[in-house]
């Protein structure tokens, strides 16, 4: 608008309001002219695979016969939704893939977070030496790739490798387990602890919800899946410290010496004052672990075997494996079904969380 | 006046034990230093262990994976060889590691870069994606970014809601049609169709637009008026004012393009020549149980290295750079 009227000011002709119109369109194409060729990638490689996404999974295109063909696929409805979800020969598979990446947000979103916090809020204590060399250390894991992260633990945590090692060295009566291979639910181990089994409480066994026992329900994640947890854990720590870290230090020093005049201890400024002003950074950093961990793939493509497959599938990796997975009975509709059906779910845990922690706002 | 000041300490600190919350709070810079420094090294030593068992022959990472100190002599043959020159036989760990020493080796960097220069390959497909792509976005974001910003025209404000619904698309929903659009538009493998997906983001976008709300609109202003062109103005005298914007940009989008697995696997997954590092990582890892962790430790190190110098030069660019998008977000 200023632009506007001070190029229409210039101009000291009778007919301004046409100058000034002119000016408005002018910057209204450079408008459209500046947004074009990056909204032109958006609409053909973000928007667009959406809908073809949506598309072919009402299709049984199997990603094979050619597209151009006759007869290429079929419109079959919403049967690929409920093939997956409720009836079908991939009904177990989708629900497996779901548990184990439920387990997985639940164990990774909360550790990373909460250890993020409290390794900001020491690093930001004003008697701390060499926090440069602290944020760097915390900081370093996340610039490296996630397939090099996965090659390192593969090393890490491998039957010989240097975790077997150390524990060995500190319990030498530990028998070295292999970590990435281990197929145990992490869970039944501690029921197991409290002589709960599936034979001790058979109702848990005979229960089925969705082709899965109640039993497998509460399996927890496999010693493999939680070997994966901990790479995760290991690799985010550093960029949500370094958020907190940030946010931490925008908050005015005179909020703490009101406090202080007040005679309030450190844990009542904590819980009062940091926390609730950290709330909107929270939600920041728990909706990005929600949405990576979802999601999580790279990890598990690299870390999977053929043995523990079943135990270490996600829902992503479900996706790709239905698509490129069986070479010899690809099923692009169900893949794309069961894509969009993550996408409506990182939403509604989206929206969950927002609803949980109060959304965005700080209070005062 | 003098008094004064020799209460004061006193009050501020009793003697030592009258009182448990004194005492936890004098505990206090001990325990957080012990918390910093167990996690400063469950953080680092990974990557210690995993640079010094690169240059160790496989048996002895299998048999020996803590011994991190390298002793001359340097260059051990991991091959046993008989009198003709012919191998025999590995070099068996006992000889290589000596406690917590061992004789360094580049055996395994060796055959990386040796086996048909495929390494080399993925090297520069991978400097070639992560510059184009970054370029791309400086130019085409930084452009949208300032659009949305500053730019009065009819469907401003829709563009920025379909700006953050792109930014809720998860990665995983597109893997599939993005892989049979660039079939049908035969782009699958080619830097071209790379290049194309990848070219804009609209995290980038909207990193941008936020900057360029937070400056001052007047010198663009006062060039326009002098009747210069908007697109020269822009990379003359706007782009400039950005910088730290797109140091930012750059290097968030280095970074993720560098390390990029997802996309590469379904763009140019299917052509070996294609790949890029973090793909001949994993096909350098192989598919059967029989790892050869001096090949992956190796290509690892070598996959992690640029990324790691451009890190420990641009440092404070890269914690700036999180913290920036973070307090925006």
């Amino acid at each position: 608008m200023a632009a506007a009227n001070s190029a229409a000011a210039k101009n000291v002709t009778p007919d301004r309001s046409q100058a000034r119109g002119r000016a408005k369109m002018q910057e209204a194409i450079s408008g459209y002219g500046f947004v074009l060729p990056a909204f032109v990638i958006l609409l053909v490689f973000m928007i667009l695979p959406l809908v073809v996404a949506g598309y072919f999974s009402l299709t049984d295109w199997n990603g094979v016969r050619p597209l151009s063909g006759e007869g290429a696929y079929e419109f079959i409805g919403l049967e690929n939704y409920q093939r997956l979800l409720v009836e079908g020969r991939r009904v177990d598979d989708f629900y497996n893939a779901l548990k184990n990446t439920v387990y997985y947000v639940l164990g990774v979103v909360p550790t990373q977070t909460i250890l993020a916090l409290v390794l900001a809020v020491i690093v930001n204590q004003k008697w701390l030496k060499g926090r440069g060399f602290f944020r760097t250390a915390f900081y370093f894991p996340s610039i490296t790739s996630s397939i090099v992260v996965s090659m390192i633990f593969l090393f890490l945590f491998s039957n010989t490798g240097p975790v077997n090692g150390a524990i060995r060295a500190l319990f030498p009566q530990y028998t070295p387990i292999s970590w990435l291979a281990d197929n145990t639910g992490v869970l039944h181990s501690i029921l197991g602890i409290f002589g709960i089994t599936e034979a001790s409480a058979p109702v848990l066994g005979d229960t089925e919800i969705f082709r899965i026992s109640l039993w497998e329900w509460l399996s927890g994640p496999s010693v493999a899946m939680f070997t994966i947890m901990l790479l995760a854990i290991w690799t985010t720590i550093g960029t949500m410290m370094v958020v907190y870290l940030a946010a931490l230090q925008n908050i005015p020093s005179q909020v703490y010496e009101a406090a202080a005049v007040d005679g309030a201890t450190q844990w009542q400024v904590f819980r009062g004052i940091t926390l609730p002003l950290l709330r909107p950074t929270t939600f920041f950093v728990v909706t990005l672990g929600l949405i990576g961990t979802f999601q999580v793939f790279d990890q598990i493509f690299v870390l999977n075997t053929d043995n523990t497959k079943e135990s270490t599938m996600s829902v992503a990796y479900l996706v790709y494996d239905l698509a490129f997975g069986a070479i010899s009975d690809p099923q692009m509709g169900r893949a794309t079904a069961a894509a969009i059906t993550l996408f409506i779910i990182i939403f509604l845990a989206t929206i969950l969380q927002r609803r949980l922690t109060g959304g965005d706002r700080p209070v005062d | 006046m003098a008094s004064a000041r020799v209460v004061q300490p006193a009050q501020a600190e009793p003697p030592v034990g009258s009182n448990p919350r004194t005492l936890i709070r004098r505990a206090l810079p001990y325990i957080g230093y012990a918390v910093l420094i167990f996690v400063a090294f469950i953080e680092i030593t990974p990557f210690a262990l995993t640079i010094a068992n690169s240059f160790k022959c496989d048996p002895a990472i299998t048999a020996f994976p803590a011994s991190f100190i390298p002793v001359p002599p340097f260059g051990v043959d991991c091959d046993v060889r008989d009198e003709t020159g012919a191998v025999v036989g590995r070099l068996p760990a006992t000889a290589q590691v000596n406690g917590a020493t061992f004789n360094p080796t580049t055996s395994g960097y060796d055959q990386i870069f040796s086996d048909g220069e495929a390494l080399p390959r993925w090297a520069f497909n991978t400097v070639i994606y992560a510059v184009g792509i970054t370029i791309l976005r400086l130019i085409f974001d930084s452009m949208a970014g300032y659009s949305l910003a500053r730019l009065k025209f009819p469907g401003n404000r829709v563009l920025f809601f379909i700006l953050l619904g792109v930014l809720m698309i998860p990665a995983v929903v597109l893997l599939i049609p993005r892989f049979i659009m660039l079939q049908q538009l035969g782009l699958l493998n080619t830097f071209t169709g790379y290049f194309l997906v990848l070219g804009a983001d609209a995290f980038g976008i909207l990193l941008m637009k936020q900057f360029f709300e937070s400056i001052p609109g007047e010198i663009e202003e006062a060039a326009s008026v002098d009747g210069a062109n908007r697109l020269i103005t822009f990379f003359r005298i706007v782009l400039p004012m950005a910088t730290p914007a797109l140091v930012a940009l750059t290097i968030f989008s280095f970074q993720g393009q560098w390390n990029n697995f997802m996309d590469a696997l379904i763009i140019v997954g299917t052509d070996e020549s294609m790949y890029n590092l973090p793909l001949g990582l994993n096909q350098l890892r192989g598919s059967g149980q029989d790892i050869q962790f001096d090949l992956v430790l190796a290509g690892s190190v070598i996959t992690t290295l640029p990324m790691a110098i451009i890190f420990f030069v641009f440092q404070r660019y890269f914690v700036e750079g999180v913290s920036y998008s973070g307090l925006k977000g």
